[in-house]
């Protein structure tokens, strides 16, 4: 059995003209240490796919196993990465990951340990400049590296991330996918990162996860990304099986799956 | 006749010679340019002083309030020297002023107070009022926030009794406490709930999910939602209702207390239109506004140091 094993998930929902359903027959294993990219049109039900494993929403149908243990609240170990990072704008830097370090290891460690492990999760993100400093006063790029301190000082078994870098610019957003190959790298967490960028999901994952166009959305095609890391940016651009797996994914998205909409 | 018909025909004449200067014109800019200096290497502007800059924007800060005000005294004037004398003119009303500032807080008898004491009455029933509004409105606005069905209960009720003018609730209040204060009191009470209740709600409504959405992922309890995200996320609109309502409050305690004497700047008005005091009554609107702007820049205040957006 695998870690983390998302079994056959539908996800209906009542709406005023009859039912909809989301997705239909999501089934997907991942295990221990996978970076896993679930790439697709938007409105295809890959958030839906998150906030089901986030235990945010409820599968209609099949379930999510964490560990063989079955999922079906919210919960630290299952930290999520907020498309719009989500930091609370009444708490500085430090104290919105403080908050959840409190509640996390409010009773396994000391006060002096779960400072540190704030600063420490920080530092990971290259935050610690910026301690005192409240959501309003930082830049998009930066409230997201807090949301990912957030999450992982959660000590999650599985990292959710939303789009993470979708509401930044090019610039950053290469800056922020470089950090968190870094400390993939570094922690070997299993990562389950919705994007609909194409050169993210290749440059990230060890397998993307490609998924058909709602409604009724399903997993179409899983792409295993062969690159050796660490990974690096520049010298991927001119690699010929870094542009074949590329390639691979553009086709299913604007061959295969063609939005209705754009045809 | 004719001229009219001239200046029908004028129009027509100017349009035709305007292409004539259209022609004229690139001759012109060509002269121009052949006088100017030559460019120099690099831009170079008169430095801007700070200070006159500064200076500058003080004196227009004066300068057009001021010109507004003695405008003002003007229109009084004219009213006291050509519509009737009973309206004491700008230098009376001053000297008025100083003798009743001369003396603020004078104690000549339950019913003949300095102007210092007529204030702080009138300031006491606003805050009572007041407190008791926020203290109940909060809670109740936050029920209404937080559940659909004490929302669908309550709003219509709300929305019925919310344009009423308070004023109206001043005999019931004077039925049911058979007492002057706390019917002022009631009466600040139903002023200031309204917009308590209506902008906590609100508040507690537009929390965006992403908020709860952390809560829920990190296990906080029920207690702990409401400290650390429902709380400090309705803040910013709880205090805007307060500050709403703080302003209304002032503004009808006047009326209500002409309705119900006793010490209270309102009554203090009323008082002196019967005695026929009018310089008096200018005084005191004077001053009304004064602590109306004082009551205001606490609330801002408060606001600043509360609310996360604004700090």
């Amino acid at each position: 059995m695998s870690y983390l094993n998302i079994s056959n998930v539908d996800v209906v929902f009542p709406t005023a003209n009859g039912a909809y359903i989301a997705l239909r027959e999501v089934h997907l294993e991942i295990e221990q240490g996978e970076f896993i990219a679930i790439i697709g049109h938007s409105g295809c039900g890959k958030s839906t796919v998150l906030n089901v494993v986030a235990g945010l929403l409820e599968a209609t149908r099949g379930g999510v196993l964490l560990e063989n243990k079955e999922v079906n609240s919210p919960g630290p170990d299952r930290a999520v990465v907020f498309q719009n990072h989500s930091l609370l704008p009444w708490l500085t830097v430090y104290e919105n990951v403080r908050i959840a370090v409190d509640k996390v290891f409010g009773k396994s460690k000391s006060k002096a340990e779960r400072h540190d492990w704030t600063l420490h999760n920080l530092k990971l993100v290259h935050m610690e400049h910026a301690l005192d400093k409240r959501p309003g006063e930082i830049s998009g790029g930066m409230k997201q590296r807090v949301g990912i301190a957030r999450a992982l000082a959660m000590q999650p078994k599985v990292l959710l991330m939303d789009e993470p870098f979708g509401a930044l610019d090019a610039l950053t957003r290469a800056h922020l996918q470089e950090s968190v190959m870094e400390i993939q790298a570094a922690l070997n967490n299993t990562v389950l990162m919705i994007t609909h960028d194409v050169d993210e999901a290749v440059l990230l994952s060890d397998r993307i996860v490609m998924m058909t166009n709602g409604p009724a959305a399903t997993v179409g095609e899983i792409l295993k990304v062969d690159l050796p890391r660490p990974r690096n940016r520049l010298e991927l651009a001119d690699d010929p099986t870094y542009n074949h797996y590329r390639a691979e994914v553009l086709r299913f998205l604007y061959e295969r799956q063609r939005r209705p909409e754009a045809a | 006749m004719s001229k009219i018909i001239a200046l029908a025909l004028a129009p027509p004449v100017v349009a035709e010679i305007a292409p004539v200067a259209e022609v004229h014109q690139p001759v012109r800019v060509a002269a121009n340019t052949e006088r100017q200096p030559p460019a120099s290497p690099a831009y170079s502007f008169p430095p801007v002083s700070k200070v006159r800059l500064r200076a500058a924007a003080i004196i227009r800060a004066m300068v057009l309030p001021g010109a507004v005000f003695l405008l003002v005294l003007a229109v009084w004037m004219l009213v006291n020297a050509k519509i009737t004398s009973d309206i004491p003119t700008p230098a009376a009303t001053w000297a008025r002023a100083l003798e009743i500032f001369g003396q603020p807080f004078y104690v000549a008898g339950p019913n003949d107070m300095g102007i210092g004491w007529q204030v702080l009455y009138s300031l006491g029933r606003v805050m009572a009022g007041f407190a008791l509004a926020v203290a109940v409105g909060i809670p109740v606005g936050f029920l209404m926030g937080a559940s659909r069905d004490v929302h669908q209960a309550c709003y219509p009720l709300v929305q019925i009794l919310r344009p009423v003018s308070p004023l109206a609730w001043l005999p019931i209040g004077l039925l049911v406490f058979q007492a002057k204060d706390p019917s002022a009191i009631f009466v600040i009470f139903i002023t200031s709930i309204w917009p308590v209740i209506v902008n906590t709600s609100a508040g507690v409504q537009a929390i965006p999910q992403d908020y709860l959405n952390v809560a829920r992922v990190l296990r906080l309890g029920k207690l702990e939602i409401t400290r650390r995200i429902l709380i400090p996320a309705t803040l910013p609109h709880i205090l805007t209702g307060m500050r709403l309502s703080l302003s209304v409050a002032w503004m009808v305690i006047v009326a209500a207390e002409m309705l119900t004497g006793g010490v209270g700047i309102g009554f203090y008005v009323w008082d002196e239109w019967n005695n026929l005091n009018v310089a008096s009554i200018i005084v005191a609107i004077g001053l009304i506004g004064l602590v109306g702007i004082v009551l205001e820049s606490l609330m801002n205040l408060a606001q600043r140091h509360f609310d996360y957006n604004r700090r």
